[in-house]
């Protein structure tokens, strides 16, 4: 069974004080979930909804809907590649086919080592930065393939 | 590296991989900053550094005046909201009914319009601005408790405003208020103000139908305002320095400073703060560095990639205001400026656009789910040189079945780029579907394009 560390207890405590519903408090709850787990499983799901008193399928159509919830099980480092119109006027597709190369697999796959799962984003409001990537969470602009290599190469 | 201090947005430019050196830098330019006066500055995230280049004193001001004074001041400032829509802010918070109570104040910082960064560089560089703006805006409408709504993405904005947040509340400056950080989770829509106030009641962000308005039914069946970043982060100087010396800055119709967001073919695509009413032509060729060598313009979208695109020869002498860009046949938006060059294929770039929508739409709408799909695959079909006689009036004919059609104006979002494209660019779509390919590229590149 799924559970919270008394700490993430503690964490979700104050979350739940923030505001009038319990309800309100499913998308900070998820991002603590995600945190501590690295990943939503079905487990997981009926586990948030038990702690906020939701039917499981509250939480489920929650997290199916936005896109930073993993479903699945992620690598040691998500690389988000922004594809969208800005970016793209400067070389964000050549750039996300570069990274494919570099790390041997497609947009939505995970290596099979477990240390990279690459995924294309939208626009990430970085367009004068473009194009840029993030990795677990932190922002890289002006991105080049040199400038990727190196980065990757720090990433255990 | 995320608390490293941010460098100011105009100098994050890195010279392009194999491209020219960036131009020389113009002189200063007369206009002193507002909204992005700290950026740049050390620590600029701090509330020492923030009370020492005078934040707070324009709260201070406004807390020395009732609420409806301050909803008196905002109307007289004529601001009109940042977030898109350009509505004045002071009438919107008027609206707000007396008689029924909680009254929330949200802050929308979802900026998630391809093309727009000027929420996120301000929240992650100046936070004080922010909470002071957000303030005085609770003040006005008497709001215990507001939310600060940011995309779950921006990580670093969110450590940033929670720490900012917490010196606030030590120094005392909060009050009795409360201001919460809450974060989204990935989803366009969740900047639509009605989307957003589902996502913070824990569901999915479908947009609500209008009325009635958030005004008097909002946040958990609330009366609530949604104001953008950059319309809150206008209210410290408009109290501070008085609504007289705010309606010297902008046109009579659209005044206050505004973040101008460039991005696409330039040579330093960035922020730049102006009045409005700015001329176009020195934003893109004195401010942003002009075009890269040998390249003339060919396309600008100028208010983020929902609105419709113009001709080079549609934007000469064209102002920056809700006025100006509207009488040439677009719209201000979010002043997110996308510029493309000559070398810029159009089919190419509506189909990121269409993508964009496709993926974003909420799948509330019939029209809109189904319609923006379809978009997406037709203009696929013109790109990889696969085009049909027809196919141009097929996606005007899906275009007009969806604007308008819709609870929520994503619907507009999904339309005018493609009637604007092709109305403005037909001749380019026409090129594709008559010779199966991009004339600009070899049919192999063009075969390969994803
Ligand atoms: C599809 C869609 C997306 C939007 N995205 C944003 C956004 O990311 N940020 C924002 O401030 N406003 C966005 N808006 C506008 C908001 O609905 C709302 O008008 C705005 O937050 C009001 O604030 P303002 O009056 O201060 O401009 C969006 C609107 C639509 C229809
Ligand atoms: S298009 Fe890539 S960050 Fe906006």
């Amino acid at each position: 069974m799924a559970a919270f560390s008394p700490q993430a207890l503690a964490e979700f405590q104050l979350i739940l004080g923030r505001y009038p519903t319990k309800r309100a408090a499913t998308l900070p709850t998820l991002h603590l979930a995600q945190r501590e787990f690295g990943w939503i499983s079905p487990e997981v799901m009926a586990y948030v909804a038990g702690l906020l008193e939701l039917p499981p399928i509250k939480v489920y159509e929650v997290v199916t809907f936005y896109t930073m919830f993993h479903q699945k099980p992620v690598g040691r480092h998500v690389i988000e590649a922004c594809a969208t119109l800005p970016c793209a006027l400067n070389g964000a597709e050549a750039l996300l086919e570069h990274v494919e190369k570099r790390i041997g697999i497609r947009a939505g796959e995970t290596t099979k080592d477990g240390r990279f799962t690459l995924k294309k984003a939208e626009c990430m409001a970085a367009c004068g930065g473009g194009p840029c990537l993030q990795v677990n969470g932190d922002y890289h602009e002006g991105m080049t393939p040199e400038k990727f290599d190196r980065l990757v190469a720090e990433l255990a | 590296m995320p608390d490293a201090p941010l460098e100011h947005p105009d100098q994050r430019r890195q010279p392009r991989e194999g491209g020219e050196p960036p131009a020389p830098v113009p002189p200063p330019p007369a206009y002193e900053p507002i909204l992005l006066r700290n950026i740049g500055i050390p620590d600029s995230h701090l509330l020492k550094t923030a009370l020492s280049r005078g934040a707070y004193q324009g709260l201070k001001k406004a807390q020395a005046m009732a609420p409806e004074a301050v909803i008196e001041e905002v109307k007289k400032s004529g601001l009109r909201g940042r977030g898109g829509a350009g509505f004045p802010t002071g009438n919107k918070w008027s609206f707000v009914p007396k008689d029924k109570w909680p009254h929330y104040l949200i802050v929308n910082a979802d900026e998630s319009e391809p093309g727009t960064f000027k929420d996120r560089a301000l929240i992650e560089n100046d936070p004080h601005l922010l909470i002071e703006g957000t303030l005085i805006g609770a003040h006005a409408l008497g709001a215990e408790v507001s939310y600060i709504y940011i995309r779950g993405e921006m990580v670093l904005g969110a450590k940033r405003l929670e720490a900012a947040l917490a010196e606030a509340r030590a120094a005392g400056l909060l009050g009795n208020r409360q201001i919460h950080v809450h974060r989204g989770a990935g989803a366009y829509i969740c900047g639509e103000e009605t989307g957003l106030l589902e996502s913070l009641e824990g569901k999915r962000g479908y947009p609500r139908l209008k009325p009635p308005f958030p005004a008097l039914v909002g946040a958990f069946g609330k009366p609530t305002v949604v104001n953008n970043v950059e319309t809150l982060a206008n209210l410290p100087a408009i109290f501070d320095k008085g609504v007289a010396w705010y309606r010297t800055i902008g046109t009579e119709k659209s005044p206050g400073p505004k973040i101008f967001c460039v991005s696409g073919h330039v040579r330093r695509p960035g922020n730049y703060e102006k009045p409005l009413g700015y001329p176009l032509e020195k934003l893109i060729y004195e401010d942003a560095g002009g075009l890269r060598p040998g390249r003339t313009l060919k396309a600008l979208i100028p208010g983020g990639s929902s609105m419709p695109v113009l001709r080079a020869d549609e934007v000469q002498g064209l102002t920056m205001d809700y006025e100006a860009v509207q009488a040439r046949g677009s719209l201000l938006g979010s002043a997110g400026v996308i510029v493309m060059d000559d070398s810029t294929c159009m089919v190419r770039c509506l189909l990121n656009i269409s993508r964009f929508y496709a993926h974003e739409s909420c799948g509330q709408c019939t029209p809109c789910r189904e319609g923006s799909t379809w978009l997406a695959k037709i203009l696929g079909r013109i790109e990889a040189g696969q085009g049909e006689g027809g196919d141009l009036e097929l996606l005007l004919d899906i275009c007009d079945n969806i604007a308008g059609k819709t609870i929520c104006p994503f619907g507009e979002a999904t339309a005018w780029p493609v009637q604007s494209f092709v109305k403005r660019f037909r001749d380019d779509f026409a090129a594709h579907i008559t010779q199966h390919r991009c004339p600009q590229r070899p049919a192999a590149v063009a075969a390969s394009a994803r």
